[in-house]
């Protein structure tokens, strides 16, 4: 267990700035999860932990020590790639103890400690075999295994997951949310999938254009997102925008919509943009806005409907077997309470 | 129910009829003319490569009276081997007269060290190339690729003055040395061009593993690189075997190469032709790089595949 600082870090590539005046802080034993579209930085910014690539300026320090000029196997760090990246001519065995013998491990150790994270990662029956003859989800675990062996006091993920059908992905972001709360080790993971940023991830740190959006435990950020970026990139269905206006009395009105939202602060008579999340959209006969249903999405477990109210077109999740027509006006609620409001101009929460 | 009697077979009648009209398709789609044309014409080809082999072979195998008598296409009346042996062991090649075998060792030893070498180097640089990408990678790639494209011709007297200065001129090393050069090129492409299309993810991966330089190298590129070594291979050990010039005026009198001693034998300026012995030479001296490419064509196909031509 180690914590990871970052501060005031630069990257440059090719004369391009990807990362500017960053700083973070991952505590001791956290699952930390870089989410954002791609391009946004975030796995530059692994590799840096990782020193992979080089910092224009800034420090970066693992486990108290400055770390920020040393190799990448002196970080003591284990990293796990979106495509494996196992050495095609070695059997299993030899790919997770590579960096061992290297290392000058006693034989015994090194057998010790394959033999651990074979056990953990069901692979004890593969130890002989080459990469080419395991399956995608066989191939990830002998990565993470390769990572395991180093006992490392940080654990990078690259986008693990991305080369998995669904049906693995779900099932490999299990054990490595199990892995987790079994070692206790302090994990970074990158994604742009906000499902995996969700599930796994004890802090959310959300990324755009190399700098740092929002850091907030996962519902922190889903429920009070700091932007529309934020609030846009998390939730599928995505949020629904409406553009309006605050009243001096802070209750809010555009096109159809007339509601007083709970807010923190008390800002001025100003434009603003109203944010709903589908599951806060409530159709029922006594809500007080009207909207016409334009397209229903049947789950299974639940169905989405869309509704056009003035300008805007807002999904609401229905959990019972409520038939909805296209073209069908309906009445529906919002729930005041949790609904975002940001500033017209910035686009950050007011 | 058994379902086979829902569905009853096809009664055997229909089916042989089905099994007739099928083939019958079949012939007449091979026989168009079309396809006879492409037959006739790769048939064509095909003798017109193989004739020059069939009249080297047969000549080869007949006494110099037989071939006086002319009808270079005839089978030999009596089979002799004498020309082969001579050809071996007994032709003089200059002022020696012990055959194309001692130039035929010569070649092995000319070859073997001038395929090793420039594969390991061709190996180093395109690796070096493709992953740890030094400052003014690019520039220095651009200057060996022109290397490339300068007849060797212009380079040999430079080469030799070198050489002399460096006091190994007409010596193994030092046709090794003019055979590593020249090869660096086209071997340091095969090589990055092959590095390039492997992930840049496994050597980043090797690098967090602790490796450097030479063990990535050695541990991890080098054995996932078996099939460009074997294009590597054919290319450097087929140019080398059938190298001339370079063999003539860097090898020195006792290194003389294989291909050197044939044309001493063939070019002679005294005595009597002995068309059946030079056929056998010729033979002998190309029988090494036919060889390599019966039994290796798989190989350099996939090769070729894998990574000489992409990127």
């Amino acid at each position: 267990m180690a914590n990871v600082s970052l501060r005031k870090l630069n990257i440059v590539l090719g004369g391009k700035p990807i990362i500017r005046d960053l700083d973070l802080h991952v505590e001791p034993g956290e699952f930390l999860v870089l989410l954002g579209p791609s391009g946004c930085g975030k796995s530059t910014l692994l590799h840096s932990i990782a020193g992979l690539v080089d910092s224009a300026s800034g420090a970066i320090e693992i486990g108290g020590r400055d770390m920020t000029d040393f190799d990448p196997s002196e970080r003591g760090i284990g990293m796990v790639f979106q495509s494996y990246a196992l050495y095609p001519t070695m059997t299993v065995e030899d790919n997770m103890s590579f960096g061992l013998r290297i290392a000058g491990t006693p034989k015994a150790e090194i057998r010790r400690r394959v033999d651990r994270a074979a056990a953990m990662l069901q692979l004890d029956a593969l130890l002989r075999r080459k990469p080419a003859q395991l399956s995608g989800g066989q191939r990830q675990r002998v990565a993470i295994g390769r990572a395991l062996v180093r006992e490392a006091q940080v654990f990078l993920f690259d986008e693990p997951l991305s080369n998995l059908d669904a049906k693995l992905r779900a099932e490999l972001r299990r054990e490595l949310k199990l892995l987790h709360q079994t070692l206790g080790s302090t994990m970074i993971y990158v994604t742009h999938d906000q499902v995996e940023a969700m599930t796994l991830a004890s802090r959310i740190v959300v990324m755009q254009g190399g700098a740092i959006q929002q850091i907030g435990t996962p519902l922190d950020v889903y429920e009070r997102p700091a932007n529309r970026f934020v609030a846009g990139f998390l939730g599928a269905p995505a949020m629904a925008f409406v553009d309006g206006a605050l009243d001096a009395a802070g209750r809010f009105a555009a096109d159809g919509f007339d509601l007083m939202p709970a807010r923190d602060a008390c800002p001025a008579a100003q434009p603003a943009v109203l944010g709903v999340r589908p599951e806060h959209v409530e159709i029922r006969a006594d809500g007080a806005l009207q909207g016409d249903v334009t397209l229903v999405e049947p789950m299974g477990n639940h169905q989405v409907v869309w509704l056009r109210c003035g300008r805007a077109l807002l999904a609401s999740l229905v959990h019972d077997a409520r038939r909805f027509a296209p073209g069908e006006r309906v009445a529906f609620a919002v729930d005041a309470a949790r609904v975002s409001l940001f500033d017209a101009q910035s686009g950050n929460r007011l | 129910m058994n379902p086979r009697t829902i569905v009853p077979p096809l009664p055997p009648t229909t089916a042989a009829a089905h099994r007739r009209e099928a083939a019958a398709r079949r012939a007449r789609r091979r026989f168009t003319p079309a396809r006879i044309g492409l037959y006739v014409f790769l048939l064509g080809a095909a003798l017109f490569f193989l004739l020059p082999l069939y009249v080297m072979i047969v000549t080869s195998l007949k006494s110099m009276d037989e071939i006086r008598q002319g009808g270079i296409f005839a089978l030999p009346h009596a089979l002799t081997v004498e020309p082969w042996r001579l050809a071996w062991s007994g032709v003089c090649t200059g002022a020696a007269c012990a055959g194309v075998r001692t130039g035929f060792w010569n070649s092995v030893a000319i070859t073997v060290p001038s395929t090793i070498l420039p594969i390991l180097l061709g190996a180093v640089n395109g690796y070096a190339l493709s992953f740890w990408r030094p400052r003014g990678a690019n520039v220095l790639f651009g200057i060996l690729m022109a290397g490339a494209f300068v007849p060797v011709q212009v380079m040999i007297y430079p080469l030799v003055r070198v050489l002399a200065l460096a006091g190994i001129f007409g010596s193994l090393p030092a046709i090794v040395l003019v055979h590593l050069v020249f090869g660096m090129p086209v071997m340091t492409l095969l090589f990055r061009n092959y590095y390039c299309n492997v992930p840049h993810e496994l050597f980043q991966a090797a690098r967090i593993d602790g490796g450097g330089f030479w063990r990535i190298f050695a541990q991890v590129m080098l054995p996932m690189s078996l099939p460009v070594i074997v294009v590597a291979a054919i290319m450097q050990v087929t140019g080398v075997w059938n190298d001339y010039i370079l063999g003539l005026v860097f090898a020195g009198r006792d290194n003389m190469p294989m291909m050197v001693q044939l044309n001493n034998v063939i070019n002679t300026t005294t005595g009597t032709r002995q068309y059946n012995v030079n056929m056998a030479a010729t033979i002998l001296t190309a029988l090494v790089p036919l060889a390599l490419y019966f039994f290796s064509g798989r190989w350099f196909v996939r090769g070729i595949a894998a990574g000489a031509v992409k990127g």
